[in-house]
Protein backbone atom coordinates (compact mmCIF):
# COMPACT_ATOMS: atom_id res chain seq x y z
CA UNK A 1 0.00 0.00 0.00
CA UNK A 2 2.62 2.33 1.08
CA UNK A 3 4.70 1.47 -2.41
CA UNK A 4 1.59 1.75 -4.25
CA UNK A 5 1.11 5.66 -2.60
CA UNK A 6 4.94 6.65 -3.20
CA UNK A 7 4.53 5.18 -7.09
CA UNK A 8 1.36 7.13 -7.59
CA UNK A 9 2.77 10.18 -6.37
CA UNK A 10 6.31 10.05 -7.91
CA UNK A 11 3.75 9.69 -11.29
CA UNK A 12 1.88 12.50 -10.71
CA UNK A 13 4.73 14.97 -10.33
CA UNK A 14 7.04 13.54 -12.86
CA UNK A 15 4.00 13.65 -14.79
CA UNK A 16 3.15 16.91 -14.30
CA UNK A 17 6.63 17.52 -15.50
CA UNK A 18 5.61 15.60 -18.93
CA UNK A 19 2.23 17.60 -18.97
CA UNK A 20 4.63 21.15 -18.66
CA UNK A 21 6.33 20.31 -21.84
CA UNK A 22 3.53 18.63 -23.15
CA UNK A 23 2.35 22.29 -23.30
CA UNK A 24 4.33 23.29 -25.86
CA UNK A 25 4.06 20.87 -28.01
CA UNK A 26 0.45 20.99 -28.26
CA UNK A 27 0.05 24.82 -28.12
CA UNK A 28 2.50 24.91 -31.22
CA UNK A 29 0.95 21.89 -33.08
CA UNK A 30 -2.56 23.99 -32.49
CA UNK A 31 -1.73 26.75 -33.83
CA UNK A 32 0.71 25.53 -37.22
CA UNK A 33 0.11 21.96 -37.25
CA UNK A 34 4.21 22.20 -36.76
CA UNK A 35 5.51 19.40 -34.19
CA UNK A 36 8.67 21.66 -33.10
CA UNK A 37 11.09 18.74 -32.45
CA UNK A 38 13.18 20.75 -30.68
CA UNK A 39 11.18 21.95 -27.99
CA UNK A 40 12.66 19.00 -25.71
CA UNK A 41 16.00 20.39 -26.16
CA UNK A 42 14.82 23.84 -25.04
CA UNK A 43 13.64 21.66 -22.31
CA UNK A 44 17.78 21.22 -21.68
CA UNK A 45 18.39 23.98 -22.21
CA UNK A 46 16.06 25.42 -19.06
CA UNK A 47 17.80 23.17 -17.42
CA UNK A 48 21.56 24.13 -17.80
CA UNK A 49 20.72 27.70 -17.88
CA UNK A 50 18.94 27.23 -14.37
CA UNK A 51 22.38 25.76 -13.47
CA UNK A 52 24.48 28.50 -14.98
CA UNK A 53 22.34 31.05 -13.38
CA UNK A 54 22.63 29.39 -10.19
CA UNK A 55 26.50 29.69 -10.35
CA UNK A 56 26.41 33.35 -11.98
CA UNK A 57 24.56 34.87 -9.27
CA UNK A 58 26.02 32.85 -6.70
CA UNK A 59 22.59 32.65 -5.50
CA UNK A 60 23.09 28.93 -3.34
CA UNK A 61 22.64 29.85 0.35
CA UNK A 62 21.81 33.51 0.06
CA UNK A 63 18.03 33.24 0.11
CA UNK A 64 15.47 30.76 1.31
CA UNK A 65 15.60 27.42 -0.98
CA UNK A 66 12.44 27.93 -2.65
CA UNK A 67 13.08 31.68 -3.08
CA UNK A 68 16.39 30.34 -5.29
CA UNK A 69 14.07 27.68 -6.51
CA UNK A 70 11.51 30.32 -7.95
CA UNK A 71 14.09 32.55 -9.12
CA UNK A 72 15.79 29.95 -11.33
CA UNK A 73 12.81 28.82 -12.95
CA UNK A 74 11.54 32.95 -13.56
CA UNK A 75 14.76 33.63 -15.25
CA UNK A 76 15.89 30.29 -16.92
CA UNK A 77 12.09 30.68 -17.99
CA UNK A 78 12.73 34.26 -19.38
CA UNK A 79 15.78 33.51 -21.66
CA UNK A 80 14.23 30.29 -23.08
CA UNK A 81 10.95 32.11 -24.15
CA UNK A 82 13.71 34.43 -26.03
CA UNK A 83 15.27 31.90 -27.44
CA UNK A 84 12.10 29.94 -28.32
CA UNK A 85 10.82 33.51 -29.83
CA UNK A 86 13.78 33.50 -32.00
CA UNK A 87 13.61 29.61 -33.14
CA UNK A 88 10.68 30.92 -34.75
CA UNK A 89 11.60 33.78 -36.31
CA UNK A 90 14.87 32.27 -37.98
CA UNK A 91 13.89 28.83 -38.43
CA UNK A 92 9.95 28.68 -38.94
CA UNK A 93 8.53 31.76 -40.39
CA UNK A 94 10.50 31.81 -43.69
CA UNK A 95 9.00 28.54 -44.21
CA UNK A 96 5.37 29.50 -43.14
CA UNK A 97 3.83 28.85 -46.72
CA UNK A 98 6.24 26.53 -47.96
CA UNK A 99 5.43 22.55 -47.92
CA UNK A 100 4.99 20.91 -44.33
CA UNK A 101 7.98 18.61 -44.71
CA UNK A 102 9.94 21.43 -45.29
CA UNK A 103 8.99 22.72 -41.66
CA UNK A 104 9.70 19.34 -40.23
CA UNK A 105 13.11 18.77 -41.33
CA UNK A 106 14.09 22.70 -40.34
CA UNK A 107 12.62 21.33 -36.61
CA UNK A 108 14.62 18.33 -37.01
CA UNK A 109 17.54 20.96 -37.47
CA UNK A 110 16.70 22.79 -35.14
CA UNK A 111 17.03 20.36 -32.35
CA UNK A 112 20.15 18.60 -33.55
CA UNK A 113 21.57 22.34 -33.53
CA UNK A 114 20.55 22.83 -29.47
CA UNK A 115 21.75 19.45 -28.53
CA UNK A 116 24.66 20.30 -30.34
CA UNK A 117 25.23 23.42 -28.60
CA UNK A 118 24.39 22.58 -25.49
CA UNK A 119 26.87 19.69 -25.51
CA UNK A 120 29.44 21.72 -26.88
CA UNK A 121 28.77 24.70 -24.37
CA UNK A 122 28.52 21.88 -21.06
CA UNK A 123 30.12 18.87 -22.36
CA UNK A 124 28.71 14.95 -22.52
CA UNK A 125 28.82 14.25 -18.96
CA UNK A 126 26.04 14.87 -16.86
CA UNK A 127 25.86 17.50 -14.32
CA UNK A 128 24.77 17.87 -11.09
CA UNK A 129 22.61 20.44 -9.72
CA UNK A 130 23.84 20.92 -5.67
CA UNK A 131 21.61 19.24 -3.61
CA UNK A 132 19.93 20.69 -0.82
CA UNK A 133 18.81 23.95 -2.65
CA UNK A 134 15.00 22.69 -1.47
CA UNK A 135 15.04 21.27 1.98
CA UNK A 136 14.96 17.33 1.54
CA UNK A 137 12.80 16.54 4.35
CA UNK A 138 9.32 14.59 3.89
CA UNK A 139 6.14 15.09 4.85
CA UNK A 140 3.50 12.29 6.02
CA UNK A 141 0.65 11.65 4.25
CA UNK A 142 -1.70 8.99 6.07
CA UNK A 143 0.97 7.87 7.45
CA UNK A 144 3.17 7.87 4.47
CA UNK A 145 6.16 10.05 4.02
CA UNK A 146 6.43 11.96 0.77
CA UNK A 147 9.40 13.78 -0.53
CA UNK A 148 8.42 17.54 0.40
CA UNK A 149 10.09 18.34 -3.21
CA UNK A 150 8.02 15.44 -4.91
CA UNK A 151 4.91 17.49 -3.78
CA UNK A 152 6.65 21.43 -4.45
CA UNK A 153 7.92 20.19 -7.96
CA UNK A 154 3.74 19.23 -8.39
CA UNK A 155 2.70 22.30 -6.87
CA UNK A 156 4.81 24.27 -9.09
CA UNK A 157 3.85 22.70 -12.32
CA UNK A 158 0.30 22.89 -11.73
CA UNK A 159 0.17 26.17 -10.89
CA UNK A 160 2.27 27.21 -13.97
CA UNK A 161 -0.72 25.21 -15.86
CA UNK A 162 -3.65 26.72 -14.25
CA UNK A 163 -1.73 29.93 -14.89
CA UNK A 164 -1.65 29.45 -18.70
CA UNK A 165 -5.55 28.03 -18.20
CA UNK A 166 -6.31 31.42 -17.01
CA UNK A 167 -4.75 33.07 -19.53
CA UNK A 168 -6.29 31.31 -22.38
CA UNK A 169 -9.81 31.70 -21.10
CA UNK A 170 -9.71 34.58 -19.34
CA UNK A 171 -8.03 37.21 -21.17
CA UNK A 172 -8.48 39.20 -24.41
CA UNK A 173 -5.08 37.75 -25.61
CA UNK A 174 -6.00 34.36 -24.80
CA UNK A 175 -9.05 34.36 -26.88
CA UNK A 176 -6.44 35.23 -29.75
CA UNK A 177 -4.68 32.69 -29.33
CA UNK A 178 -7.49 30.19 -30.13
CA UNK A 179 -8.98 32.23 -32.28
CA UNK A 180 -5.60 32.17 -34.21
CA UNK A 181 -5.87 28.14 -33.72
CA UNK A 182 -9.43 27.28 -34.73
CA UNK A 183 -9.24 29.95 -38.08
CA UNK A 184 -6.12 32.06 -39.08
CA UNK A 185 -8.14 33.78 -41.87
CA UNK A 186 -10.95 34.10 -39.49
CA UNK A 187 -8.75 35.59 -36.88
CA UNK A 188 -7.18 38.42 -39.01
CA UNK A 189 -10.19 39.49 -39.41
CA UNK A 190 -10.92 40.27 -36.28
CA UNK A 191 -7.92 42.68 -36.09
CA UNK A 192 -5.68 40.20 -34.21
CA UNK A 193 -1.77 40.23 -35.14
CA UNK A 194 -2.06 36.61 -36.30
CA UNK A 195 2.05 36.89 -36.23
CA UNK A 196 2.15 38.73 -32.97
CA UNK A 197 0.10 35.88 -31.41
CA UNK A 198 2.34 32.78 -33.23
CA UNK A 199 5.56 34.70 -31.48
CA UNK A 200 3.52 34.52 -28.25
CA UNK A 201 3.31 30.94 -28.11
CA UNK A 202 6.52 30.36 -29.12
CA UNK A 203 7.71 32.59 -25.83
CA UNK A 204 5.36 30.51 -23.52
CA UNK A 205 5.73 27.02 -24.73
CA UNK A 206 9.80 27.40 -24.08
CA UNK A 207 9.27 29.13 -21.23
CA UNK A 208 7.16 26.54 -19.51
CA UNK A 209 9.71 24.11 -21.06
CA UNK A 210 12.42 25.62 -19.10
CA UNK A 211 10.18 25.37 -15.89
CA UNK A 212 10.16 21.81 -16.59
CA UNK A 213 13.71 21.87 -17.03
CA UNK A 214 14.54 23.89 -13.75
CA UNK A 215 12.31 21.30 -11.53
CA UNK A 216 13.92 18.19 -13.07
CA UNK A 217 17.39 19.35 -12.44
CA UNK A 218 16.02 20.37 -8.70
CA UNK A 219 14.44 16.84 -8.01
CA UNK A 220 16.59 14.58 -9.83
CA UNK A 221 20.02 16.48 -9.20
CA UNK A 222 21.71 15.27 -12.67
CA UNK A 223 20.73 16.63 -15.91
CA UNK A 224 22.53 15.71 -19.21
CA UNK A 225 22.92 17.53 -22.85
CA UNK A 226 20.54 14.84 -24.23
CA UNK A 227 17.65 14.51 -22.18
CA UNK A 228 15.35 16.51 -24.05
CA UNK A 229 14.55 13.69 -25.70
CA UNK A 230 13.72 10.99 -23.78
CA UNK A 231 11.03 14.09 -21.99
CA UNK A 232 10.29 15.14 -25.44
CA UNK A 233 9.14 12.11 -26.50
CA UNK A 234 7.23 11.23 -23.12
CA UNK A 235 5.76 14.75 -23.17
CA UNK A 236 5.31 14.59 -27.25
CA UNK A 237 3.41 11.12 -25.78
CA UNK A 238 1.44 13.10 -23.63
CA UNK A 239 0.62 15.38 -25.79
CA UNK A 240 -1.09 13.05 -28.27
CA UNK A 241 -2.53 11.04 -25.54
CA UNK A 242 -4.83 13.80 -24.48
CA UNK A 243 -5.47 14.61 -28.07
CA UNK A 244 -2.86 17.07 -29.64
CA UNK A 245 -3.52 21.03 -29.97
CA UNK A 246 -5.77 20.68 -26.96
CA UNK A 247 -4.23 22.23 -23.62
CA UNK A 248 -6.53 20.84 -21.28
CA UNK A 249 -5.52 17.38 -23.11
CA UNK A 250 -2.51 17.91 -22.94
CA UNK A 251 -2.19 18.52 -18.59
CA UNK A 252 -4.54 15.05 -18.57
CA UNK A 253 -2.15 13.18 -20.83
CA UNK A 254 1.01 13.95 -18.95
CA UNK A 255 -0.47 13.29 -15.33
CA UNK A 256 -2.00 9.89 -16.94
CA UNK A 257 1.01 8.76 -18.62
CA UNK A 258 3.33 9.81 -15.58
CA UNK A 259 1.45 7.51 -13.68
CA UNK A 260 1.18 4.63 -15.75
CA UNK A 261 5.08 4.57 -16.27
CA UNK A 262 5.74 4.48 -12.38
CA UNK A 263 3.05 2.06 -11.93
CA UNK A 264 4.01 0.24 -14.72
CA UNK A 265 8.25 0.60 -13.33
CA UNK A 266 7.02 -0.80 -9.95
CA UNK A 267 4.99 -3.55 -10.91
CA UNK A 268 5.93 -4.44 -13.96
CA UNK A 269 9.67 -3.89 -14.56
CA UNK A 270 11.97 -0.82 -14.16
CA UNK A 271 13.62 -1.88 -17.18
CA UNK A 272 10.57 -1.36 -19.07
CA UNK A 273 10.23 2.10 -18.09
CA UNK A 274 10.84 3.95 -21.06
CA UNK A 275 9.19 0.99 -22.97
CA UNK A 276 6.20 1.70 -21.34
CA UNK A 277 5.90 5.55 -22.80
CA UNK A 278 6.32 4.12 -26.54
CA UNK A 279 4.26 1.58 -26.07
CA UNK A 280 0.89 3.68 -24.90
CA UNK A 281 2.51 5.94 -28.01
CA UNK A 282 1.71 3.21 -30.16
CA UNK A 283 -1.25 1.90 -28.29
CA UNK A 284 -3.54 5.67 -29.23
CA UNK A 285 -1.54 6.09 -32.49
CA UNK A 286 -3.43 2.60 -33.63
CA UNK A 287 -6.94 2.80 -31.49
CA UNK A 288 -7.50 6.55 -30.64
CA UNK A 289 -5.01 8.66 -32.64
CA UNK A 290 -7.33 11.91 -32.11
CA UNK A 291 -6.71 11.03 -27.80
CA UNK A 292 -8.56 11.15 -25.04
CA UNK A 293 -9.78 14.88 -24.94
CA UNK A 294 -9.61 16.16 -28.95
CA UNK A 295 -11.82 15.00 -31.61
CA UNK A 296 -11.12 17.99 -34.24
CA UNK A 297 -7.91 19.14 -32.12
CA UNK A 298 -7.09 22.82 -32.75
CA UNK A 299 -10.71 23.58 -31.84
CA UNK A 300 -10.15 22.73 -28.20
CA UNK A 301 -6.99 24.71 -27.52
CA UNK B 1 -13.09 63.01 -60.12
CA UNK B 2 -13.68 63.62 -56.02
CA UNK B 3 -11.22 61.28 -53.19
CA UNK B 4 -14.43 58.44 -52.77
CA UNK B 5 -14.74 56.99 -49.72
CA UNK B 6 -13.47 53.59 -50.71
CA UNK B 7 -11.79 52.95 -54.14
CA UNK B 8 -10.47 50.36 -56.13
CA UNK B 9 -8.05 51.50 -58.86
CA UNK B 10 -7.28 49.18 -61.53
CA UNK B 11 -6.80 46.16 -59.12
CA UNK B 12 -5.21 43.15 -59.87
CA UNK B 13 -4.95 39.95 -58.23
CA UNK B 14 -3.24 37.27 -58.95
CA UNK B 15 -3.15 33.23 -57.10
CA UNK B 16 0.23 32.19 -58.32
CA UNK B 17 0.52 32.19 -62.42
CA UNK B 18 -3.13 32.58 -62.64
CA UNK B 19 -4.62 36.32 -62.51
CA UNK B 20 -8.02 36.47 -61.30
CA UNK B 21 -8.25 40.44 -61.02
CA UNK B 22 -7.45 41.83 -64.21
CA UNK B 23 -7.83 45.52 -63.20
CA UNK B 24 -10.77 46.33 -61.05
CA UNK B 25 -12.16 49.69 -60.34
CA UNK B 26 -14.64 50.21 -58.21
CA UNK B 27 -15.86 53.44 -56.43
CA UNK B 28 -17.62 53.47 -53.02
CA UNK B 29 -19.30 57.09 -51.86
CA UNK B 30 -19.61 57.52 -47.55
CA UNK B 31 -23.50 56.20 -46.87
CA UNK B 32 -23.98 53.99 -49.35
CA UNK B 33 -24.62 50.24 -50.33
CA UNK B 34 -23.03 49.03 -53.19
CA UNK B 35 -23.64 45.92 -54.42
CA UNK B 36 -21.30 43.60 -56.52
CA UNK B 37 -22.88 41.02 -58.68
CA UNK B 38 -21.37 38.10 -60.74
CA UNK B 39 -21.07 34.64 -61.75
CA UNK B 40 -19.38 32.22 -59.81
CA UNK B 41 -15.49 32.76 -60.25
CA UNK B 42 -16.00 36.24 -61.26
CA UNK B 43 -13.52 37.65 -58.45
CA UNK B 44 -16.25 38.77 -56.19
CA UNK B 45 -14.63 37.37 -53.22
CA UNK B 46 -11.20 37.89 -54.74
CA UNK B 47 -12.27 41.73 -54.41
CA UNK B 48 -13.35 41.50 -50.96
CA UNK B 49 -10.02 39.82 -49.55
CA UNK B 50 -7.73 42.19 -51.09
CA UNK B 51 -10.27 45.28 -49.76
CA UNK B 52 -9.34 43.30 -46.18
CA UNK B 53 -5.52 42.93 -46.72
CA UNK B 54 -5.77 38.89 -47.11
CA UNK B 55 -4.74 38.79 -50.51
CA UNK B 56 -1.52 41.35 -51.54
CA UNK B 57 -2.98 42.81 -55.15
CA UNK B 58 -0.25 42.39 -57.86
CA UNK B 59 -0.98 45.81 -59.30
CA UNK B 60 -3.67 49.00 -58.75
CA UNK B 61 -4.32 49.75 -55.46
CA UNK B 62 -6.96 50.16 -52.95
CA UNK B 63 -7.40 53.44 -50.77
CA UNK B 64 -9.98 54.61 -48.07
CA UNK B 65 -10.20 57.97 -47.29
CA UNK B 66 -7.57 58.72 -49.95
CA UNK B 67 -5.14 56.43 -47.60
CA UNK B 68 -3.67 53.36 -48.93
CA UNK B 69 -5.13 50.27 -47.78
CA UNK B 70 -3.40 47.55 -50.22
CA UNK B 71 0.03 48.15 -48.08
CA UNK B 72 -1.38 47.08 -45.18
CA UNK B 73 -1.90 43.57 -43.34
CA UNK B 74 -5.08 42.58 -42.78
CA UNK B 75 -5.51 43.91 -38.67
CA UNK B 76 -4.15 47.12 -39.57
CA UNK B 77 -7.45 47.35 -42.23
CA UNK B 78 -9.96 46.37 -39.47
CA UNK B 79 -8.56 49.22 -37.40
CA UNK B 80 -8.89 51.82 -39.58
CA UNK B 81 -13.22 50.63 -39.79
CA UNK B 82 -13.01 48.22 -42.71
CA UNK B 83 -14.59 44.85 -41.68
CA UNK B 84 -15.97 41.59 -43.34
CA UNK B 85 -18.16 39.37 -42.88
CA UNK B 86 -16.60 36.70 -44.89
CA UNK B 87 -18.08 33.90 -47.55
CA UNK B 88 -19.12 30.91 -45.50
CA UNK B 89 -19.07 32.72 -42.87
CA UNK B 90 -15.84 31.74 -40.94
CA UNK B 91 -17.02 31.84 -37.72
CA UNK B 92 -15.34 30.32 -34.54
CA UNK B 93 -17.83 27.32 -33.98
CA UNK B 94 -16.64 25.99 -30.88
CA UNK B 95 -16.92 29.12 -29.23
CA UNK B 96 -20.02 30.66 -27.87
CA UNK B 97 -22.15 33.30 -29.69
CA UNK B 98 -20.76 35.49 -26.85
CA UNK B 99 -17.17 35.13 -27.45
CA UNK B 100 -17.25 35.63 -31.28
CA UNK B 101 -18.71 38.70 -30.60
CA UNK B 102 -16.14 39.78 -28.11
CA UNK B 103 -13.21 38.37 -30.86
CA UNK B 104 -15.44 40.71 -33.28
CA UNK B 105 -14.63 44.00 -31.14
CA UNK B 106 -10.57 42.78 -30.77
CA UNK B 107 -9.83 46.24 -31.88
CA UNK B 108 -12.03 48.33 -30.35
CA UNK B 109 -10.62 49.59 -26.70
CA UNK B 110 -13.73 51.61 -25.56
CA UNK B 111 -15.44 49.32 -23.50
CA UNK B 112 -18.57 51.31 -23.15
CA UNK B 113 -18.56 51.75 -26.87
CA UNK B 114 -18.63 48.19 -26.97
CA UNK B 115 -21.23 47.38 -24.68
CA UNK B 116 -23.24 50.10 -26.78
CA UNK B 117 -23.00 48.23 -30.09
CA UNK B 118 -23.25 45.12 -28.83
CA UNK B 119 -26.62 45.64 -27.43
CA UNK B 120 -27.64 47.80 -30.76
CA UNK B 121 -26.64 43.81 -32.49
CA UNK B 122 -28.64 42.12 -29.95
CA UNK B 123 -31.90 44.75 -30.66
CA UNK B 124 -31.28 44.11 -34.29
CA UNK B 125 -30.90 40.41 -33.88
CA UNK B 126 -33.27 39.25 -30.94
CA UNK B 127 -31.91 35.41 -31.96
CA UNK B 128 -28.18 36.29 -30.53
CA UNK B 129 -29.61 37.78 -27.54
CA UNK B 130 -31.11 34.53 -26.54
CA UNK B 131 -28.39 32.09 -27.77
CA UNK B 132 -25.19 34.05 -26.47
CA UNK B 133 -23.95 30.49 -24.23
CA UNK B 134 -24.92 28.47 -27.33
CA UNK B 135 -21.84 27.24 -29.56
CA UNK B 136 -21.92 29.07 -32.84
CA UNK B 137 -21.17 26.10 -34.78
CA UNK B 138 -24.86 24.75 -32.96
CA UNK B 139 -26.29 27.99 -34.77
CA UNK B 140 -29.09 27.24 -37.50
CA UNK B 141 -27.56 29.09 -40.92
CA UNK B 142 -30.01 32.05 -40.45
CA UNK B 143 -27.60 32.68 -37.17
CA UNK B 144 -24.72 32.11 -38.04
CA UNK B 145 -24.90 34.52 -40.75
CA UNK B 146 -26.38 36.93 -38.09
CA UNK B 147 -23.45 36.26 -35.84
CA UNK B 148 -21.10 36.74 -38.48
CA UNK B 149 -22.48 40.21 -39.27
CA UNK B 150 -22.64 41.24 -35.61
CA UNK B 151 -19.02 40.02 -35.13
CA UNK B 152 -18.01 42.07 -37.97
CA UNK B 153 -20.26 45.01 -36.57
CA UNK B 154 -18.24 44.71 -33.11
CA UNK B 155 -15.49 46.30 -34.59
CA UNK B 156 -17.37 49.74 -35.15
CA UNK B 157 -16.53 49.81 -39.01
CA UNK B 158 -16.77 52.23 -41.07
CA UNK B 159 -17.75 50.15 -44.16
CA UNK B 160 -19.07 46.37 -43.68
CA UNK B 161 -17.67 43.93 -46.47
CA UNK B 162 -20.79 41.16 -46.58
CA UNK B 163 -19.64 38.45 -49.12
CA UNK B 164 -22.82 36.75 -50.08
CA UNK B 165 -24.92 36.68 -46.52
CA UNK B 166 -27.78 34.90 -47.96
CA UNK B 167 -25.97 31.93 -49.31
CA UNK B 168 -27.63 28.67 -48.20
CA UNK B 169 -30.60 30.40 -46.67
CA UNK B 170 -34.04 29.63 -46.94
CA UNK B 171 -36.10 32.93 -48.74
CA UNK B 172 -37.30 34.09 -44.86
CA UNK B 173 -34.27 34.62 -43.16
CA UNK B 174 -32.30 35.69 -46.17
CA UNK B 175 -35.31 38.56 -46.87
CA UNK B 176 -34.66 39.36 -43.03
CA UNK B 177 -30.71 39.40 -43.54
CA UNK B 178 -31.12 42.00 -46.56
CA UNK B 179 -33.61 43.76 -44.29
CA UNK B 180 -30.71 43.93 -41.35
CA UNK B 181 -28.39 45.38 -43.92
CA UNK B 182 -30.57 48.12 -44.63
CA UNK B 183 -30.92 49.12 -40.85
CA UNK B 184 -27.26 48.87 -40.58
CA UNK B 185 -27.01 51.22 -43.34
CA UNK B 186 -29.33 53.57 -42.12
CA UNK B 187 -27.31 53.32 -39.28
CA UNK B 188 -24.65 55.56 -40.66
CA UNK B 189 -22.63 52.13 -41.72
CA UNK B 190 -21.57 51.88 -45.48
CA UNK B 191 -21.83 48.92 -47.04
CA UNK B 192 -19.87 47.18 -50.07
CA UNK B 193 -22.27 43.33 -50.65
CA UNK B 194 -21.49 40.44 -52.65
CA UNK B 195 -24.65 38.59 -53.87
CA UNK B 196 -25.90 36.12 -55.86
CA UNK B 197 -29.44 36.80 -55.02
CA UNK B 198 -29.23 39.91 -57.23
CA UNK B 199 -32.73 41.06 -57.08
CA UNK B 200 -32.52 41.43 -53.61
CA UNK B 201 -29.23 42.69 -53.45
CA UNK B 202 -30.22 45.95 -55.78
CA UNK B 203 -33.66 46.39 -54.20
CA UNK B 204 -31.81 47.12 -51.04
CA UNK B 205 -28.50 49.25 -52.80
CA UNK B 206 -28.07 52.33 -54.28
CA UNK B 207 -25.51 51.34 -56.91
CA UNK B 208 -24.60 48.27 -58.41
CA UNK B 209 -21.23 46.71 -60.37
CA UNK B 210 -21.18 43.56 -62.69
CA UNK B 211 -18.54 41.52 -62.57
CA UNK B 212 -17.44 38.95 -65.42
CA UNK B 213 -13.81 36.67 -65.41
CA UNK B 214 -11.72 39.21 -63.35
CA UNK B 215 -13.53 42.21 -64.74
CA UNK B 216 -16.38 44.92 -63.97
CA UNK B 217 -18.39 44.95 -67.05
CA UNK B 218 -21.16 47.08 -65.62
CA UNK B 219 -22.06 49.70 -63.51
CA UNK B 220 -25.15 51.54 -62.96
CA UNK B 221 -27.86 53.09 -60.52
CA UNK B 222 -29.27 49.46 -58.45
CA UNK B 223 -32.85 50.41 -59.99
CA UNK B 224 -31.35 50.70 -63.62
CA UNK B 225 -29.70 47.82 -63.32
CA UNK B 226 -33.02 45.98 -61.98
CA UNK B 227 -35.11 47.48 -65.09
CA UNK B 228 -31.92 46.09 -67.16
CA UNK B 229 -33.09 43.62 -69.86
CA UNK B 230 -29.70 42.07 -70.55
CA UNK B 231 -28.51 42.42 -65.90
CA UNK B 232 -32.72 40.34 -66.44
CA UNK B 233 -31.66 37.44 -68.21
CA UNK B 234 -28.19 36.58 -66.74
CA UNK B 235 -28.79 37.44 -63.14
CA UNK B 236 -32.30 38.21 -62.29
CA UNK B 237 -33.95 35.09 -64.08
CA UNK B 238 -36.00 37.51 -65.70
CA UNK B 239 -39.20 34.36 -65.80
CA UNK B 240 -39.25 34.78 -61.70
CA UNK B 241 -41.35 37.90 -60.45
CA UNK B 242 -41.02 38.80 -56.88
N1 LIG C 1 -7.22 30.35 -53.16
C1 LIG C 1 -7.29 30.33 -54.51
N2 LIG C 1 -6.29 29.78 -55.22
C2 LIG C 1 -6.34 29.76 -56.57
N3 LIG C 1 -7.33 30.27 -57.30
C3 LIG C 1 -8.36 30.84 -56.65
C4 LIG C 1 -8.39 30.90 -55.21
N4 LIG C 1 -9.53 31.53 -54.84
C5 LIG C 1 -10.17 31.84 -55.97
N5 LIG C 1 -9.48 31.43 -57.06
C6 LIG C 1 -9.86 31.62 -58.46
O1 LIG C 1 -10.04 33.01 -58.66
C7 LIG C 1 -11.18 33.26 -59.45
C8 LIG C 1 -12.15 34.16 -58.70
O2 LIG C 1 -12.67 33.45 -57.59
P1 LIG C 1 -13.60 34.16 -56.50
O3 LIG C 1 -13.01 35.47 -56.18
O4 LIG C 1 -13.77 33.20 -55.39
O5 LIG C 1 -14.94 34.35 -57.30
P2 LIG C 1 -16.43 34.62 -56.79
O6 LIG C 1 -16.37 35.03 -55.37
O7 LIG C 1 -16.91 35.70 -57.67
O8 LIG C 1 -17.18 33.36 -56.98
C9 LIG C 1 -11.78 31.89 -59.79
O9 LIG C 1 -11.30 31.52 -61.06
C10 LIG C 1 -11.21 30.99 -58.75
O10 LIG C 1 -11.06 29.69 -59.24
MG1 LIG D 1 -17.30 34.15 -53.75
Amino acid sequence: MEELFQQLTNGLAVGAIYALIALGYTMVYGMLRLINFAHGDLFTLGAYLGLTLLAAFALEGKMNGLAVGGALIVMSMGLVALVGYLLERIAYRPLRNSNRLTAVVSALGASIFFSNAIMLAYGARSQVYPGGILPTTAIAFFGVEIPLMRILMFIGAIALMLALYWFIHRTRIGSAIRAVAIDQGAAKLMGINVNSVISLVFLIGPGLGAAGGVMVGLYYGEIRYDMGFSFGLKAFTAAILGGIGNIPGAMLGGLLLGVIEALGAAYISIAWKDAIAFTVLILILIFRPTGLLGERVADKL
Amino acid sequence: MGAAFLELRDLRVSYGRVEALHGVSLRIEQGEIVAILGANGAGKTTTMAAVSGLIKPAGGGIFFDGRPLHTLHSHEVVRLGITLAPEGRRLFGTLTVLENMELGAFTLKDKRRAATIRDWIFELFPRLAERVEQLAGTLSGGEQQMLAIGRALMGDPKVLLLDEPSLGLAPIPARSIFASVREINRQGVTVLLVEQNARAALKIASRGYVMEVGKVVMEDRADALLANTDIQSAYLGRSKTS
